[in-house]
C-alpha cells in the first residue's frame, strides 16, 4: 500500500485568522493526505513538538501578523535542534516579496502568497513527501 | 476499492534496535517514527512490535467514546493536566475519520490538548481511521503498545466520534469511558443497545449547558452492576475542569477493582485474544493479496469460473489449498 503523506498545518503567532490554512488543509485532505491542524496562536517550540510526535513529512506554516521573519525561522531552528530537519517546511501568508529570498535561504523551501493555485500547494506536498 | 492515495517513497528508516533504545529512553522523535512505520504496515513493523511487546502491559489504558462534539479532546485534555499534577506521565491517541472518497483526513483532536504539547510527560498522537470502521484505526492499539513501551503510566484512547455501536473500544481498553452531554435525546436513546452499555465510567459532560438531571436519571435507570461493578455517572465541564478530579479518581478506582477482582487478568486474556486474531486475519488478508498477483494459477480459476466449470467458493478453498502460511 502506498505511505500516506502526513503533513502538519500550523498558525505560529497572534494573528487569528485560519481561514486560508483551512483551505490548505481541506485541499491536502482532498489530495489523500492526512492533515493534523493544531489551531491558532502556537508558539514554534508547540509546532515542532507537534511535527515530531505525529511524524508528519512536510510542515504548512501560516502567518499573517507580519512576525513570519522571526516565527518561522524559529521553526527552522528548532527543527535543526531536534534532528528533524528533513521535516520539510513551508510558509504561506501576508509575506512580502523582499523577505521570501532570506525565507528560503534560512530553510524555508516554498513561499506561497495569496492567490496560489491549491495546486500547486498540494503538488509541492506531494513531491516534498516524496524527498524530492 | 482502491483508495487514491498519492505514493511516498520510503525513508531510509533507523534500525528498529536503535529506535526501540530511543524510546524506552524516552525519544519523542523515536516513538512517532515507531508509531508510522507500524500504520503504515512497513515490512519493519513485525519486528518493531515484537521488540516492543516485553516491555508492554504496565499502562493503564482509557478508551473515552461518544457522540462527535460531545467534547472528549477537550476532557482527555484536563485530564492529562490533573494526571501530571498527580506525577503520572500520560500518552494520547486519538482518531479522526478518514475520507472514504480520498483516503485524506483533518486530524483536529490535537486543537484541544496543546496546553500538554510541550510537556515530556505527554505524548499525543493523532490517528485516521484508514477505513478501518468501529470508531478505531486498525493501529490504534499497536501506538498503545508504542506508548506502553515508552513508560506512560495511563494512555487514553479517543475514539471517532461514535454514534451507537461503535463498540470495539470496550473490548481493548482496561477502562472504557462513555462520554454524554445534556440535552441530547430522550429517555427512549439511552435505553437502546450499543455504545450506552459498555461504559465502566459514565460521564456527563458539557453539564453548563443545563439540565444534567434528566440524562442523569436516564442514564442510572439502565446502568446495572456487572461483575461486581457498579459505572459511576459523573458530571464534568470541561473549561472549568468541574468533576475532573472526581473523573480521574474514578478511573483509577476501576483500576484497582480490575486488579483486586482479578478482571484485569481476564480482560488482558481477552485483549490477547482479541489481538492474536487480528493479526491472524492480517496475514490472511496478506496471503490473498499475494494469491491474487500469484498469477498463472488464479488466472487460470478465474477462467473456470467464468466458463461455470468451477464456482468462486470452491475456487477460493482450491488456491487456499496452495498457499503455505508463513510468518510475513
Amino acid at each position: 500500500m502506498p505511505k500516506k503523506i502526513r503533513v502538519l498545518i500550523a498558525k505560529p503567532g497572534l494573528d487569528g485568522h485560519d481561514r486560508g490554512a483551512k483551505v490548505i488543509a481541506r485541499a491536502l485532505r482532498d489530495a489523500g493526505m492526512e492533515v493534523i491542524y493544531t489551531g491558532l496562536r502556537q508558539t514554534p517550540e508547540d509546532i515542532v513538538e507537534a511535527a515530531i510526535q505525529e511524524d508528519v513529512d512536510a510542515i504548512g506554516l501560516s502567518c499573517l501578523s507580519g512576525a513570519h521573519m522571526a516565527l518561522f525561522l524559529d521553526v527552522v531552528k528548532l527543527l535543526r535542534k531536534r534532528k528533524a530537519g528533513d521535516i520539510v517546511v513551508a510558509g504561506g501568508g501576508i509575506i512580502p516579496e523582499e523577505d521570501v529570498p532570506r525565507l528560503k535561504k534560512a530553510g524555508i523551501k516554498a513561499v506561497f502568497g495569496p492567490g496560489t493555485p491549491l495546486g500547486e500547494i498540494v503538488a509541492f506536498f506531494e513531491k516534498a513527501a516524496k524527498g524530492a | 476499492m482502491r483508495e487514491r492515495v498519492p505514493p511516498r517513497t520510503r525513508r531510509a528508516l533507523p534500525g528498529i534496535r536503535d529506535l526501540v533504545k530511543g524510546l524506552r529512553a524516552g525519544d519523542k522523535r523515536a516513538a512517532g517514527k515507531l508509531i508510522s512505520l507500524i500504520e503504515d504496515d512497513e515490512p519493519e513493523a513485525t519486528e518493531a512490535l515484537a521488540a516492543l511487546h516485553p516491555f508492554t502491559g504496565k499502562a493503564h489504558i482509557v478508551g473515552f467514546t461518544g457522540p462527535p462534539g460531545v467534547g472528549k479532546s477537550s476532557l482527555i485534555s484536563r485530564l492529562v493536566r490533573e494526571f501530571r499534577e498527580r506525577g503520572k506521565r500520560v500518552g494520547v491517541v486519538a482518531v479522526d475519520p478518514t475520507s472514504p472518497y480520498t483516503g485524506g483526513a483533518v486530524l483536529g483532536d490535537r486543537i484541544r490538548m496543546t496546553e500538554s504539547g510541550t510537556d515530556p510527560g505527554v505524548f499525543i498522537r493523532s490517528m485516521a481511521t484508514r477505513g478501518h470502521a468501529g470508531g478505531l484505526a486498525l493501529a490504534t492499539f499497536e501506538a498503545v503498545a508504542v506508548l506502553d513501551a515508552m513508560g506512560m503510566d495511563l494512555v487514553f484512547v479517543e475514539t471517532v466520534g461514535a454514534g451507537q455501536s461503535e463498540v470495539e473500544i470496550a473490548s481493548r481498553a482496561h477502562t472504557t469511558v462513555v462520554v454524554q452531554m445534556p440535552l441530547t435525546g430522550d429517555a427512549v436513546q439511552v435505553l437502546k443497545a450499543g455504545i450506552l452499555e459498555i461504559g465502566d465510567v459514565y460521564v456527563v459532560n458539557k453539564v453548563d449547558l443545563g439540565d444534567p438531571e434528566s440524562l442523569i436519571a436516564n442514564l442510572s435507570f439502565q446502568i446495572a452492576a456487572r461483575d461486581g461493578w457498579t459505572p459511576p455517572i459523573l458530571k464534568t465541564s470541561a473549561p472549568e475542569g468541574l468533576g475532573l478530579p472526581e473523573l480521574a479518581d474514578a478511573l483509577l478506582r476501576h483500576r484497582d477493582f480490575l486488579e483486586t477482582s482479578g478482571l484485569l487478568r481476564t480482560r488482558e486474556l481477552s485483549r490477547a485474544r482479541e489481538e492474536i486474531l487480528e493479526n491472524a486475519r492480517r496475514l490472511l488478508a496478506r496471503q490473498v493479496r499475494d494469491l491474487t498477483s500469484a498469477g498463472k494459477r488464479f488466472e487460470a480459476l478465474a477462467g473456470r469460473v467464468v466458463d461455470r466449470a468451477m464456482d468462486p467458493h470452491a475456487a477460493a478453498v482450491a488456491i487456499l489449498r496452495d498457499a503455505t502460511p508463513k510468518r510475513r
